[in-house]
C-alpha cells in the first residue's frame, strides 16, 4: 500500500516533518549522552514513518493523542522545537511549564493535542471518549491515538475498541509494533503474529501496514480517518517497525539481536523516504541538504532556547492544581 | 423529598439547563433506570444518546468520560457500587486528576458512586472510598449527608470544571426525607455547614453518619449535653475555617465517618486540628469510624463494624464529661 494521492510539495513537507523529527531526535540524545539532559527521555528513532505520515492524515479540527515515541506528530501538529526542547529541561517555557518530563504531558488543546498518560494505554479510552463527544455533537471531526504492540496485552485495549466499536466512535487507533516493550520481546507479549487481527474481535477493521514507509501509513490512516468520519467507526491500524535505541536514555538495550537492528536500519524510514524521493526525480541533493541544514538550525535553536529559559518559579509549585 | 429524589432532580435539571450534560454509566438507559433507579425515565426524556448503557467497563468508560470533558462535555458518570471504581481507578487518578496541573485542560466531569453500607450489602457493595481520593491531587470530593446538599452539591460538581468524586450514601436513599429547595439550588463546594449548634462539644461528620450524629446530638440534648454537629459536605478541599471555628467553640471534638477509621479523613482532620488549634482543645480528639476489616455481612458483624447514633451518643457522652 506504498501508492498515494500525495503531491510533490505535499511529498516534500512530509521529508521535512521527519528530517525535523530525526535531527531533533538525534541531537537529544546527543544532548543527554553529554549528561546535559534532565530525567530520562525517550528517542523515536525509527518511527518517524509512522508519527509523521499518520500526523498528516489528519485535519487541524481532529484531536490526537500521542505517546512517548511520536515526537513527529507533535512538531507536525505545530508544537515549536523550542517548546519541546524546553519542556525536556524542565523549564517554564516547556508546554507543560516544568510539570511534566519530556514527552508526557505536553497536551496542548489550542493543538488539538491530548497530553499523554505514562501508563499505556489509557490515551485510548480517553480518545475513544473524545471521539464520542463528536458523534454527540455531530461534529465530522476525528481523534487518533498510538499504543505499543505492550499496550495491546492490557486488558484496557480491549474495553476500549469494544467501547469505540459499540459506539462507532470516529477514532483511528495506531499500534506502532516495534517488537519490544521495554525488554520484553513481542512472542513473550502475545501469540499472535499481527495485532491487527484483534480487531477482528470487536468488529472493527484491522489493517497491517509497513511502519517504516511513510507514504504507506500516511494511506493507511487516510482511508481509516476518512471512514470515521462517513461515520463508519473505528479502525485499528498496526505499524509494523523496530524500536532503533533503548527503552529510554538509560537502557542499553543489549537484549536485542545486533543483526535485527541491522536489518531495521536497512528500512531507515528517513533515508528510505529520501532515497524514494530522489530516484523519483522528486528532490535533488541541494533541495534534501537545504531542508536538512534547515531542521538543524531549527533544533539548535530550540536547545539554545530551552537551556537559556528560566526553570518555573518554586513560588509556583502550587498552583494549577485546580481548573478555575 | 428524598435524597434520591433530590439526586434525580439535580440531574434533569442541570440536563434541561445545558446539552453538554450527559449520563454515561452501566444500565443507566432505556427503561431500566439504573440499578438503584436514580436515571429511570431519562432515557426517555432525553435519549439514549445522552443517557448511555455502557458495556462492562468502568476503566473504558470513566476514561471515555474524561476525553468527553476535555471537549468540553460535562459527563456525569455512575459506577452502580462505590466498591466498583477500584476498576477505574487509574484513569482517575493517573489522568483526569493530574491533567490539569500537568498541561492545563480542564475535565469537568463528575463520577456518582453510591457508597456506605447498613444495609446488608456485604464486603463488596457496602464501602467508602473517599479517603483514596482525599489523598490525590486534583480531585474534589463531595458526599452529602441531606437531601437539599444532594442536590445542592450535585449542581454545583456538575458546573465544577474540576472532577468531582461526588459520593452518595445509598443507605440514605430512600429512607432520608427532607426539604429541598425547588428549582436551581447551588451549594458551593468547600463549605462545610452547622448542621446543630452547640457548646459542649463538637461532632464533626458528612455523608450517612450526618444522620446518626443529629440523632445522637437530640439524646445528649435531653441530658443537657448540648453538642454542635458539623457537616463537611465537602471532603476535599475541606472547610479548614468552619472546622476551627468549631473547635475554638467546643474546645471538644468527635470526629465520626462510616470509612474505615485507619488513615481515614478522621485521622487527617485530627491532624489539622491538633495542627492548628491545640491551645483550644479541652479533651483529646476523639474518632469513630469503621473497623479496620472488610466490610462483613451479617447483622451484627456489620453492625459491630460501623458507627451508628448509639455509638456516637457513648462516645459524645465520654467526651462531654472529660
Amino acid at each position: 500500500m506504498s501508492e498515494s494521492s500525495l503531491t510533490r510539495e505535499q511529498k516534500i513537507e512530509l521529508y521535512y516533518w521527519m528530517c525535523l523529527t530525526r535531527i531533533f531526535d538525534d541531537m537529544m540524545v546527543a544532548y543527554w549522552k553529554q549528561g546535559k539532559g534532565l530525567g530520562g527521555t525517550f528517542s523515536q528513532r525509527g518511527h518517524e514513518a509512522i508519527s509523521v505520515g499518520s500526523a498528516y492524515a489528519l485535519e487541524p479540527d481532529d484531536v490526537v493523542a500521542p505517546m512517548h515515541r511520536d515526537l513527529g506528530c507533535y512538531l507536525l501538529r505545530g508544537i515549536t522545537p523550542r517548546r519541546i526542547f524546553a519542556n525536556l529541561l524542565g523549564k517554564a517555557t516547556g508546554v507543560s511549564r516544568g510539570r511534566d518530563a519530556n514527552l508526557h504531558g505536553m497536551g496542548d488543546l489550542n493543538h488539538n493535542i491530548i497530553g499523554y498518560i505514562s501508563h499505556l494505554p489509557q490515551s485510548l479510552p480517553v480518545t475513544v471518549g473524545v471521539a464520542m463527544s463528536f458523534r454527540y455533537r455531530n461534529e465530522p471531526r476525528v481523534a487518533m491515538t498510538y499504543v505499543g504492540d505492550g499496550s495491546s496485552s492490557a486488558g484496557l485495549f480491549h474495553e476500549s475498541l469494544n467501547l469505540a466499536s459499540v459506539h462507532k466512535a470516529p477514532v483511528v487507533v495506531i499500534v506502532e509494533n516495534n517488537q519490544y516493550a521495554y525488554s520484553t520481546p513481542l512472542h513473550q507479549q502475545m501469540n499472535i503474529q499481527d495485532i491487527a487481527i484483534r480487531a477482528a474481535g470487536y468488529g472493527i477493521p484491522g489493517v497491517v501496514v509497513d511502519g517504516n514507509d511513510v507514504e504507506a501509513v500516511y494511506a493507511a490512516t487516510k482511508e481509516a480517518v476518512d471512514r470515521a468520519r462517513r461515520g463508519e467507526g473505528p479502525t485499528l491500524i498496526e505499524c509494523k517497525t523496530m524500536r532503533m535505541l533503548g527503552h529510554a536514555i538509560h537502557d542499553g538495550a543489549e537484549y536485542v539481536p545486533r543483526e535485527l537492528l541491522a536489518e531495521w536500519e536497512a528500512k531507515n524510514p528517513v533515508l528510505r523516504f529520501e532515497q524514494r524521493l530522489l530516484a523519483e526525480g522528486l528532490v535533488d541533493q541541494a533541495e534534501i541538504d537545504e531542508i536538512r541544514q534547515r531542521c538543524q538550525v531549527e533544533v539548535a535553536d530550540a536547545i539554545e532556547f530551552a537551556e537559556q529559559s528560566p526553570y518555573p518559579d518554586p513560588e509556583t509549585l502550587e498552583e494549577g492544581v485546580y481548573a478555575p | 423529598m428524598t435524597y434520591l429524589a433530590a439526586i434525580r432532580e439535580a440531574l434533569q435539571e442541570e440536563m434541561r439547563r445545558d446539552p453538554n450534560v450527559l449520563i454515561l454509566g452501566e444500565d443507566v438507559g432505556g427503561t431500566f433506570g439504573g440499578a438503584f433507579k436514580v436515571t429511570q425515565g431519562f432515557a426517555e426524556e432525553f435519549g439514549d444518546r445522552r443517557v448511555m448503557n455502557m458495556p462492562l467497563a468502568e476503566l473504558a468508560f470513566v476514561s471515555a468520560a474524561t476525553g468527553m470533558a476535555l471537549m468540553g462535555l460535562r459527563p456525569v458518570v455512575e459506577i452502580q457500587f462505590a466498591d466498583f471504581i477500584t476498576t477505574a481507578f487509574d484513569s482517575i487518578v493517573q489522568f483526569a486528576a493530574t491533567n490539569y496541573y500537568r498541561w492545563q485542560a480542564p475535565v469537568p466531569w463528575v463520577i456518582r458512586a453510591p457508597a456506605d453500607g447498613g444495609i446488608r450489602s456485604g464486603p463488596f457493595h457496602s464501602q467508602n472510598p473517599e479517603a483514596w481520593f482525599v489523598h490525590t491531587p486534583g480531585l474534589k470530593v463531595v458526599a452529602p449527608g441531606t437531601p437539599a446538599d444532594a442536590k445542592g452539591l450535585l449542581i454545583a460538581a456538575i458546573r465544577d470544571n474540576n472532577p468531582v468524586i461526588y459520593l452518595e450514601s445509598k443507605t440514605l436513599y430512600r429512607s432520608l426525607k427532607g426539604p429541598v429547595p425547588a428549582g436551581e439550588y447551588v451549594v458551593p463546594i468547600g463549605q462545610a455547614r452547622l448542621a446543630r449548634e452547640g457548646e459542649h462539644l463538637s461532632i464533626i461528620t458528612y455523608g450517612t453518619q450526618l444522620r446518626e450524629s443529629l440523632a445522637a446530638a437530640e439524646r445528649l440534648a435531653q441530658e443537657g449535653i448540648e453538642a454542635e454537629v458539623l457537616d463537611l459536605r465537602t471532603l476535599k478541599p475541606l472547610d479548614r475555617e468552619a472546622i476551627l471555628q468549631t473547635v475554638r467553640k467546643t474546645g471538644k471534638i468527635l470526629i465520626v465517618h462510616s470509612a474505615n477509621r485507619l488513615a481515614g479523613v478522621g485521622a487527617e482532620l485530627a491532624a489539622q486540628i491538633a495542627e492548628d488549634a491545640f491551645e483550644w482543645l479541652d479533651a483529646p480528639i476523639r474518632r469513630l469510624g469503621g473497623a479496620d476489616t472488610p466490610i462483613p455481612f451479617s447483622p451484627p458483624l456489620e453492625d459491630a463494624y460501623r458507627p451508628d447514633a448509639e455509638k456516637i451518643y457513648r462516645l459524645a457522652r465520654e467526651l462531654a464529661a472529660y
